[in-house]
């Protein structure tokens, strides 16, 4: 009862400032300009209706799907920093205090942030999917592939899409109660999915044995989860990455040891 | 309503380190009653107030309310109100989104909201991002929060810090109509002048200690009152005053009488036919005491019984 209290209290603090519309407009005008940005070069490349240009070609059936894995590829930073701020705004604006008094069980107002998480991180991954399906699939129409929207692993592909971007919020509000700063938790966390991991992922595909342990970053888990994405193109992907499943146990197990270490150290800390 | 509650601090402690901000702190705040929580600045009143609300947790010893710790409580925001600092908002947010949040969580209806915000003089700007609001508005919605569940116990943290005159006497006021309808108001402030007119009962704490706790006007000991007065005829005013069974010091100023006071002193002096020409209150001035317990040259007992006798009963 109380949990759903809290839960429905976490929802109202979200959609009562403007960041998530904010966030969501970005999102969908990046992935989705993206999406179909990448969507039109690569289906001109693949029909050669750009001869002359030097464009991978030969992708066939795995198109589509590139193009619309970038709401992982791409997107997953969005629901990282809105988990974040999910945690790190109540430090910033001292707003722990009213908060720990409507709901004094630190884990039961830890536990309602992940429920209300989940929600953020299907109204932000529903979007993600549908931004990169929307622009890229009409691209690729134009230009002549098919966007295969017919078939079934597509549709499989996009909802494990979602579950990887719901993932990455409970990812982002473990994340949170160990880094309260809320500039250093963006900052870092655009650093490290933007720059220390594309580079590290890339840079295993060319030292032996490193792909073994890159395949377990964060990145590389989600992706798994997802089943495919353009670091799996660009030759940096692990040669053999995570089953699906094991992928999303993966980052599951990232939000899950954060959280816990964060409730030790931090959340369970006084509040002065 | 809820009714109010009574607030009771066991042996309080809080050590930070090798510093004890809070000293095995005993003490009991009644309902009906205005209570105010002095002392200096750094004394420990924020610590000791943020144990109390489960936001802190003692190093030893246990703050209740009605008998339960904070965090045990069944429904914290229709049992205990609290404003602790005028800062705890986001910007970007309504003040009735502000309340929307919290009355969301502790299972209040939403129609609390515009109540409240009423009663705090804030129902006209509940649409306005609290961003925009001034230091005075910010308090009002601290206390419109505090409210919302209509609690029996309100506990405030130096509430009128940074309000003006107009401010400052409409919360006094506020207060005081709250511990009338039975309520249990605990407040805290650093300023004599500021509880000295607006409290019932006092807690003074100084280092993390509690250095007097009782009603108001005890905390100059009457046997420390003297009525100081004087006549032509010194001597026979004496006389008058030993008759009538109060004996009296020689002073520059002239008689000093202890345990009557200046309406009974004139009277005696009427009766006897003798013309006065001085008749004053002499004692320790309040402040004079408050500082002296805070700096430790005066010890009141009720620092050390813990919980008062008439409490007690």
């Amino acid at each position: 009862m109380s949990l759903l209290n809290a839960t429905r209290s976490e929802l109202t603090k979200q959609f009562s400032t403007s960041v998530w519309w904010i966030l969501l407009i970005v999102l969908v005008l990046y992935i989705g300009g993206t999406a179909g940005g990448m969507g039109a070069i690569l289906a001109a490349g693949e029909t050669g209706t750009l001869a002359g240009a030097s464009l991978p070609a030969g992708l066939g059936e795995r198109l589509p799907s590139l193009v619309y894995g970038l709401a992982t590829a791409m997107g997953y930073v969005f629901p990282l920093v809105i988990g974040s701020l999910l945690v790190t705004g109540e430090y910033r604006h001292k707003t722990l205090t009213p908060t720990f008094l409507a709901t004094p069980r630190r884990g039961v107002a830890l536990t309602a942030k992940m429920l209300a998480g989940v929600v953020m991180g299907l109204v932000f991954g529903l979007a993600a999917v549908g931004s990169t399906v929307a622009a890229g699939g009409a691209m690729l129409a134009v230009f002549g592939v098919d966007p295969q929207l017919g078939r079934a692993e597509t549709w499989a592909f996009v909802a494990r899409m979602v579950l990887a971007l719901i993932l990455w919020v409970l990812v982002g509000i473990a994340l949170g109660t160990l880094i309260r700063n809320q500039i250093a938790a963006v900052v870092g966390i655009l650093a490290f999915t933007q720059f220390v991991e594309p580079i590290a992922r890339v840079g295993a595909g060319l030292v032996d044995g490193l792909s073994d342990v890159v395949r377990f970053l964060p990145g590389a888990a989600s992706d798994a989860l997802a089943g495919d994405s353009i670091y799996a193109v660009m030759g940096g992907g692990p040669a053999e990455p995570l089953e699906w499943w094991a992928g999303g146990l993966v980052l599951a197990g990232y939000a899950v040891v954060f959280a816990l270490i964060g409730y030790a150290v931090s959340w369970r800390r006084d509040v002065v | 309503m809820t009714s109010g509650q009574v607030v009771e601090f066991s042996a309080v402690t809080k050590r930070f380190g090798p510093v004890s901000a809070v000293d095995a702190l005993s003490g009991r705040v009644e309902p009906g009653t205005v209570t105010g929580f002095l002392g200096p600045n750094g004394a420990g009143k924020t610590t000791t107030l943020r144990i109390l609300l489960g936001l802190v947790s003692a190093t030893s010893g246990s703050a209740t309310i009605g008998g339960q710790r904070y965090r045990d409580l069944r429904h914290p925001l229709q049992t205990v109100g609290a404003v602790l600092e005028a800062s705890s908002f986001h910007p970007g947010r309504s003040a009735a989104a502000h309340l929307r949040v919290y009355a969301h969580a502790a299972g209040i209806p939403a129609s609390r909201v515009d109540e409240t915000l009423g009663l705090v003089g804030l129902g006209d700007v509940a649409g306005r991002k609290v961003g925009g609001f001034s230091l005075g508005m910010r308090q009002r919605l601290g206390l419109a929060y505090a409210l919302l569940g209509d609690p029996g116990v309100l506990v405030l943290d130096e509430p009128t810090n940074g309000l003006d005159p107009e401010g400052i006497r409409w919360i006094r006021r506020f207060l005081r109509d709250l511990a009338q309808e039975g309520r249990t108001v605990l407040v805290s402030s650093h300023l004599l002048a500021e509880v000295q007119q607006s409290v019932d009962a006092l807690m003074i704490i100084t280092r993390g200690r509690l250095v007097y706790q009782g009603g108001i006007d005890t905390v100059v000991p009457p046997d420390e009152i003297a009525t100081v007065v004087d006549a032509d005829d010194r001597p026979a005013l004496r006389a008058a005053l030993a008759a009538a069974g109060y004996p009296s010091d020689e002073r520059r100023t002239g008689l000093a009488v202890r345990g009557a006071d200046a309406a009974t002193v004139g009277r005696i002096a009427a009766a006897a036919g003798i013309a006065l020409t001085a008749l004053q209150r002499k004692g320790p001035a309040f402040e004079e005491v408050f500082l002296e317990l805070v700096s430790g040259t005066r010890v009141h007992p009720s620092a050390t019984a813990g919980v008062p006798e008439e409490a007690a009963s």
